[in-house]
């Protein structure tokens, strides 16, 4: 198990305070100006090297990316998004960062902005997370009032700014051009990549976006040392990583643990166990409400990182861990994902538009015991005409939870399709 | 998607309080020079608190001047954004999460409070008090079943708490936010399994 002293949240539950003074006691803010001194090449290199991987679901290395912004200034100003629209279902993480380690963010951006040769900065905050972006703004205000931020921050030379700005509901403005859209105080649709935010993002400017929580744990790296994050966890799956536990578990709870735990010692060890005892599960849907759930023979022995979840064919993802035990009807609880995307998607492309409502009718009939069981077959080719098709990953994310059912569970739904038919034709 | 249109009922005019206009101007400062669009969330957010917890129509077209944007840029994203209200809400307005993470803790027994104590959703009780409506996923999925009440979370509920966190608010009583337990944020209940030295007096 993780120790306390390799947890970069110590106050991710929140007794400490959120106040500056509290945060700088543990470590945040200290010689700010000397990582920064050791220039903007060196950040990247550090966090390149740490290993780090987005956070925020996809995995994509945080340092690469950061790479990708134009080294040289053409003229048009460089921005960091901060992606604080937390909304996959499951996640509830950032809004602790939020709300107990907002310093830790704040100075993530600095270092961030800084390495990508951006002055300004925008956190967007769900719309719903007020009180988070209440906590935000108070941090905010603190660092500039202590010179962290604005002019010279941290007595640096760099010129600094942080605007923390909101949503109003809207899941897909979580994905990052949607994300851009809206901060331009349009419709959140996705753009068409390429070109790629990091040419032009932000009022057509070079724009790098980044979870929160990738940004908050990069002035711990830097001041650690690469080495130490990377030391954490297994190979192309480093350091720490915030888990939210929801479902049927005796004691649901975030926690920060090490990448590449398993999955069965996470539950155990945090959350309580599986309610009823861990004979009692029945799945597991392990990154948030777009990844494939896993049936309890893989739950069993699987690890929680990126690519031990990619070979069983589901995903890391925010690494929301749901768990259904075995009174759930997991025909009901996939459709309630289905509804889900069917009321979070942009209407852009038509495949998602038209495909998220279909797919969830079909999953209410199934629920409802009123499909016939070769409509599973119409419903999974459904799913893999939306997957891949459209703009963003909305489509993709609609169709895997309902293919990870099918995957696993088909015959149990069959035979429950064919037990209501039989019923039927009996009276 | 979901369809949303505007009330069939609308007030004649609107605008900006003094201390709003102010406030506005602060928020437009936080973009660069001719991208005052970006703050049309903010301003519509505070618009729709102005008159209490809905967007009418011409609140809408007020901001659009405001921001000196086409109206219908405006009207596309109050329409898009679920958060503005397009119709009247209770003074108490209730956002029930009904996704699978709390659906699976019993969401469901939570609607059948609402439709108890409040009826059928967005009507709005005949005191004003209360109106409710199922959300999407709040982010708030390790205290499920939750809701959010106007700028509140209220987490980790039963029906019977949250059928008295109801009738206390329609009662005009203060009800603490937060966990409804003796659970503290987001740690696992009866006590941290990590980070046990950290004590804080918050």
């Amino acid at each position: 198990m993780l120790q306390d002293s390799d947890r970069i949240f110590k106050n991710i539950y929140g007794p400490d305070g959120a106040d500056l003074a509290s945060a700088k006691k543990r470590g945040d803010w200290d010689n700010t100006k000397g990582l920064l001194a050791k220039g903007r090449d060196w950040v990247i290199e550090e966090v390149k090297a740490s290993g780090l991987r987005g956070r925020g679901g996809a995995g994509f290395p945080t340092g690469l990316k950061w790479s990708f912004m134009p080294k040289e200034n053409d003229g048009r100003p460089h921005y960091l998004v901060v992606n604080a629209d937390e909304s996959e279902p499951g996640t509830c993480k950032d809004r602790d960062i939020m709300r107990h380690e907002p310093h830790k963010l704040l100075e993530g951006c600095l270092l961030a902005g800084f390495a990508m040769g951006a002055h300004a900065c925008y956190i967007y905050v769900r719309g719903e997370f007020i009180r988070e972006r209440e906590a935000l703004q108070r941090a905010v205000d603190e660092a500039y009032d202590a010179g962290l931020l604005g002019k010279n921050a941290c007595g640096s030379d760099w010129d600094y700014d942080i605007y923390v700005h909101h949503g109003a509901g809207a899941y897909i403005c979580g994905e990052e051009t949607a994300l851009i859209e809206s901060l331009e105080g349009k419709k959140g649709q996705p753009r068409l990549k390429p070109p790629f935010p990091a040419n032009v993002g932000l009022y057509g400017c070079p724009t790098t976006v980044n979870n929160v929580e990738s940004i908050a744990v990069a002035p711990t790296i830097c001041r650690r040392g690469a080495s130490w994050f990377s030391g954490l966890g297994r190979e192309g799956n480093t350091g720490t990583k915030l888990f939210c536990i929801s479902g049927h578990v005796n004691k649901p709870c975030n926690v920060e643990e090490e990448m590449g735990i398993p999955l069965k010692e996470l539950l155990e060890k945090h959350a309580g166990g599986v309610r009823g005892g861990w004979d009692n599960l029945l799945a597991v849907i392990p990154g948030g409400s777009s990844v494939p759930m896993l049936p309890k023979e893989i739950c069993d022995t699987v690890l929680m990182d990126f690519d031990s979840l990619k070979e069983v064919q589901s995903g890391l993802g925010t690494a929301a861990v749901i768990v259904m035990d075995k009174s759930t009807d997991l025909v009901k609880a996939i459709a309630r994902i289905s509804h889900f995307y069917k009321h979070e998607s942009c209407g852009q492309c038509t495949p998602c538009r038209e495909g998220t409502g279909w797919m969830w009718r079909v999953m209410e009939r199934i629920a409802k015991g009123q499909a016939k069981p070769q409509e599973i077959d119409t419903l999974l080719q459904v799913t893999k005409q939306i997957e891949g098709h459209t703009i963003c990953a909305l489509g993709d994310a609609a169709a895997w939870p309902i293919q990870g059912l099918f995957r696993h569970f088909r015959p149990e739904i069959e035979a429950r399709l064919n037990g209501h038919a039989s019923q039927e034709a009996a009276e | 998607m979901s369809v949303r249109r505007v009330a069939e009922n609308q007030p004649d005019d609107f605008s900006f309080t003094k201390e709003n206009i102010s406030w506005a101007k602060k928020q437009i400062a936080k973009y660069p020079k001719g991208r005052q669009a970006s703050a049309i969330i903010p301003l519509l957010w505070q618009a729709q608190k102005q008159a209490g917890g809905w967007l009418p129509e011409p609140a809408i077209r007020y901001v659009a001047e405001f921001l000196d944007m086409p109206n219908m840029r405006a009207m596309e994203v109050a329409t898009f954004y679920t958060m503005f209200n397009l119709e009247p809400v209770g003074e108490h307005f209730v956002q029930l999460c009904g996704t699978t993470p709390c659906w699976l803790r019993g969401a469901d027994t939570l609607k059948d409070v609402c439709r108890k104590v409040i009826g059928e959703q967005n009507t709005v009780t005949d005191d004003g008090k209360l109106s409710w409506l199922e959300v999407e996923c709040l982010g708030a999925c390790v205290n499920a079943p939750m809701v959010q009440i106007n700028d509140d979370f209220y987490e980790d509920l039963t029906a019977e708490w949250f059928e008295k966190i109801l009738l206390d608010l329609k009662r005009g009583e203060n009800v603490p936010s937060g966990p409804q337990t003796s659970r503290k944020a987001s740690e696992p209940e009866g006590g941290r399994t990590v980070l046990k030295s950290i004590e804080g007096d918050a």
